[in-house]
């Protein structure tokens, strides 16, 4: 029995060990600053990291791969304008949000194909859709559109409140993440595909000679991230009810970290989803106890996330060391 | 011959690498319900010739028959989908997911919600005691042993699909008797069902053992197909090699001059060393100019020493002594400035770089030696570089080639050369020849003799009990993770074998 608790504490070392500073880091903050033990602050996390969460899910599993998506802002600054400019333009909202799904899918796949086929590294062809998509989006438009479109409003002004917690409430695109979340868990723990994104991370070789699906699942993984781009940009257009391409600088950055901090190794193949739910709420903490006190620089929080970050890849290589003995 | 008995014919087939001809019209073929082995030196071009079959390789010509019907292999995948199962030389499973996962993958049973983890966990559990081994299935595969690894890679070929085909490259390298019995047991059952089976191996005792026909290649080149009864072992060798083998005589002759060589300072004492859960206390002495055979089962704690002095791991009880100073902080780095060198059995984990060149390998570990600021000239790393490819025969166009593109056998003599060429003064050599050719396996137990002349100890472990007894002067018998015995070098394989078992 102590063996086996013994097996569970080191086979979710990071991840028990993410929820902990997780813990830690907000009861500080309520301790700090009183006001932040309302409830409406923790669900705020929610509205403010919605589109974090959503990239973060997606960057998830490229990076359980072994690979790196840093075309992530550029796709959320894209759809942000794009959807912005058909919204002026007086296209259906519905449509519009369809074609920026489907824009973001392509985006992945062709990103993916160039990766898997011309064996480049990830490095590389996503830092070049990251300029391509800010380029395009500042081609769209060089100054900032406003959204008037009467469903983007609508979805961005509901509230919708949160039982058991009188006067909690959430915005309706913050529920984006958390169903995704969902989704994400059941691909990645009961399905062929997610199965085989954590083979391919520990070793792409072996899963090949598997016979398992290495090209279409890794080609699969880039589109997917591409699609959780796309849907963080229309959920990030919908709060900010505007489009420009300056938007969500350094966000990629954000997201890398969030997972890391969530338990999953750059080094691909370990981790989970749930980790990333919960480095992306550490990152809003942050945040929210830097605006609580309201005198320190907004750059307080890359160099917190920074730091944690840091201690985060020191305590994995613990644990995997851990774990070989 | 009839053809029609043949559910695969590969006819012709070439494949060449840069600078190496792997394969050159080679013709291959195989019936419903034989064993059939390909045995070649190491390089030969084997597991090439298994690749250009699963689709792993693309051949540069020649045509590939399935039951008669021509087929163009396009991937791994599509080769299982076609009924070929393969075990490959290097073990490629993934570590981080579990067993049942690793065995079921691809063939995961569903229910309606998904992948069915029970179901699947059930499965891969009963299909692992079908070859005796209970082990929990749901951990990850990191956490179990290079055999219990092998075993597994084994027991997802039989698995997968139901295969027609089942291809085993070097599948007993890391398995005792007893597993190997268990292999065979399940062999000659696919077998009776009509299943046919190619068999790799540099085990020629498992060839006269299993199998029905044996294919020979030599340098890429077919040498030719024979009935296993009508080919005596010593044409074998002599077909494999191309000359033949008087160099195991020599071998033992070796070991008598060097009989008398004991009674000399000890250099590595160990006394009731031993780590709770892996060793239990043992007494241990290895004198200058001696070889001493660790002999035992698998998982009988002969690695576990080899770790232990090596400062691998730390002993929890005993004392250990190099060279009459005692020890007291174990770690590798201090046994290699004590003059230790150890060769692991696992050469893929803890050895060999796979993106460097055989001449960086080879230099590694005695540039780590001489400190990373203490430049080895260029002019001196070829040297010495083509000095062990000459020594042990390993197979390259040059001394340039990358370390991956060597076939598996040889990749094991660029790790022996690495350590040998930091001229160490004790050795431990963990599974030395595993997946080495019977020639460079005698060139290797030479080499190791002409050592123990020149001063140096040897701690010499090995599945292969005849060349344990080939070349120790004393030989240590280890059993459940204890010392079981130990005798001088004359004793008979009888005993040892016996000693093993317990029953003696
Ligand atoms: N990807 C590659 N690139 C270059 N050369 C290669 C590559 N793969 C194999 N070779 C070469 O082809 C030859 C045949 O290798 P192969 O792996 O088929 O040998 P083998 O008979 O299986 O030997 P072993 O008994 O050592 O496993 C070797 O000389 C090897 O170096
Ligand atoms: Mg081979």
């Amino acid at each position: 029995m102590t063996q086996r608790i013994k097996f569970f504490l080191i086979n979710n070392g990071p991840l028990l060990t993410t929820i902990t500073i997780f813990i830690l880091v907000y009861f500080a903050g309520g301790r700090l600053y009183p006001a932040m033990q309302k409830p409406q602050v923790f669900f705020n996390l929610f509205i403010n990291t919605a589109a974090l969460l959503i990239v973060s899910i997606g960057m998830t599993f490229v990076i359980l791969t072994k690979g790196i998506d840093l075309s992530v802002a550029g796709m959320i600054a894209l759809t942000s304008a794009a959807s912005a400019a058909l919204l002026v333009n007086g296209v259906n909202p519905i449509v519009v949000m369809i074609l920026m799904l489907l824009m973001g899918i392509v985006f992945g796949l062709a990103m993916g194909s160039i990766i898997h086929y011309l064996k480049v590294e990830p490095f590389i062809v996503t830092l070049m859709g990251l300029f391509f998509a800010r380029g395009m989006a500042f081609i769209i438009t060089l100054s900032s559109l406003t959204i008037k479109d009467p469903v983007y409003r609508y979805l961005a002004l509901t509230k919708v409140h949160i039982p058991f917690f009188e006067k909690a409430y959430v915005y309706i695109p913050s529920l984006v993440g958390p169903i995704l979340l969902l989704v994400a868990i059941y691909l990645a723990n009961f399905t062929r595909f997610g199965r085989t994104v954590y083979a391919i991370g520990n070793n792409e070789q072996s899963a090949m000679l598997m016979g398992l699906p290495v090209a279409r699942t890794k080609i699969i993984v880039y589109a997917f991230g591409g699609f959780c781009s796309a849907l963080a940009g229309i959920v990030f257009s919908i709060s900010l009810l505007s489009g420009y391409g300056g938007y969500a600088p350094g966000m990629e950055l954000d997201a890398i970290a969030s997972v890391v901090i969530g338990g999953t190794m750059l080094t691909g193949g370990v981790g989970n989803v749930i980790g990333t739910l919960f480095g992306v709420l550490i990152n809003g903490t942050i945040v929210s106890i830097l605006q609580f006190n309201g005198t320190l620089s907004s750059w307080w929080t890359r160099i917190g996330v920074g730091a944690l970050t840091l201690i985060f890849i020191g305590i994995q290589s613990l644990f995997y060391m851990k774990k070989k003995n | 011959m009839t053809d029609s008995q043949n559910i695969l014919s590969m006819n012709r087939i070439k494949k060449s690498f840069p600078g190496v001809a792997a394969l050159e019209n080679v013709d291959f073929s195989l019936r419903k319900g034989e064993v059939h082995a390909l045995i070649g030196e190491n390089g030969a071009g084997k597991s090439t010739l298994i690749k250009v079959l699963t689709g792993v390789e693309h051949p540069d010509s020649g045509s590939i028959e399935l039951d008669g019907k021509p087929v163009q292999v396009r991937s791994p995948q599509h080769s299982q989908e076609l009924g070929i199962s393969t075990v490959y030389q290097e073990i490629n499973l993934c570590t981080n997911i579990s067993v049942a996962e690793n065995i079921m993958m691809g063939f995961e049973p569903h229910n309606f919600f998904g992948i069915d983890w029970k179901k699947m966990n059930a499965l891969a559990s009963e299909a692992m005691k079908r070859l005796d081994v209970d082990i929990d299935v749901t951990q990850s595969l990191g956490n179990f042993s290079v055999a219990i690894q092998q075993m597994v890679a084994i027991v997802r070929s039989l698995e997968v699909a139901s295969p027609k085909i089942l291809i085993l490259d070097e599948p007993t390298s890391s398995l005792d008797v007893n597993e190997t019995a268990h292999l065979f047991g399940v062999i000659r059952k696919l077998k009776s069902e009509g299943i046919g089976i190619i068999f790799i191996t540099h085990f020629l005792d498992q060839v006269y053992e299993i199998t029905d026909r044996i294919t020979v290649l030599r340098n890429g080149k077919l040498v030719g197909t024979y009935n296993t009864t009508s080919l005596p072992r010593i044409e074998l060798i002599g077909k494999m090699l191309g000359r033949s083998l008087t160099e195991l005589d020599e071998v033992s002759k070796a070991k008598q001059k060097n009989e008398q060589k004991k009674d000399t300072e000890s250099l590595v004492e160990a006394k009731g060393l031993g780590l709770t859960g892996s060793i239990e206390a043992i007494d241990f002495e290895l004198h200058v100019g001696e070889v001493v055979g660790l002999a035992g089962l698998l998982g009988s704690g002969r690695t576990e020493i080899a770790n232990l002095i090596f400062g691998i791991d730390t002993p929890d009880k005993g004392s250990l002594k190099i060279k009459g100073k005692k020890i007291n902080h174990f770690s590798p780095l201090e046994s290699l400035e004590n003059g230790i060198a150890l060769c692991p059995e696992d050469r893929k984990a803890e050895g060999i770089v796979g993106d460097l060149t055989i001449r960086e390998n080879i230099i590694l570990a005695l540039q780590a030696r001489y400190g990373w600021f203490k430049f080895i000239a260029t002019q001196k790393q070829y040297e010495i570089a083509e000095n062990y490819i000459k020594l042990l025969g390993i197979a390259t166009p040059s001394a340039d080639q990358l370390v991956k593109n060597l076939s598996g056998g040889n990749q094991q003599k660029v790790i022996l050369a690495r350590w040998l060429a930091t001229d160490p003064q004790v050795f431990i050599l963990d599974e030395p020849t595993r997946g080495i050719d019977v020639g460079a396996k005698a060139e290797i137990q030479k080499l190791v003799l002409q050592l123990a002349q020149e001063g140096k100890s040897i701690i010499f472990i090995s599945s292969e009990l005849e060349e344990v007894l080939r070349t120790s002067h004393r030989i240590v018998v280890l059993r459940d993770r204890k010392k079981a015995a130990e005798y001088s070098g004359d004793v008979d394989d009888h005993t040892i074998i016996q000693t093993m078992a317990g029953i003696l």
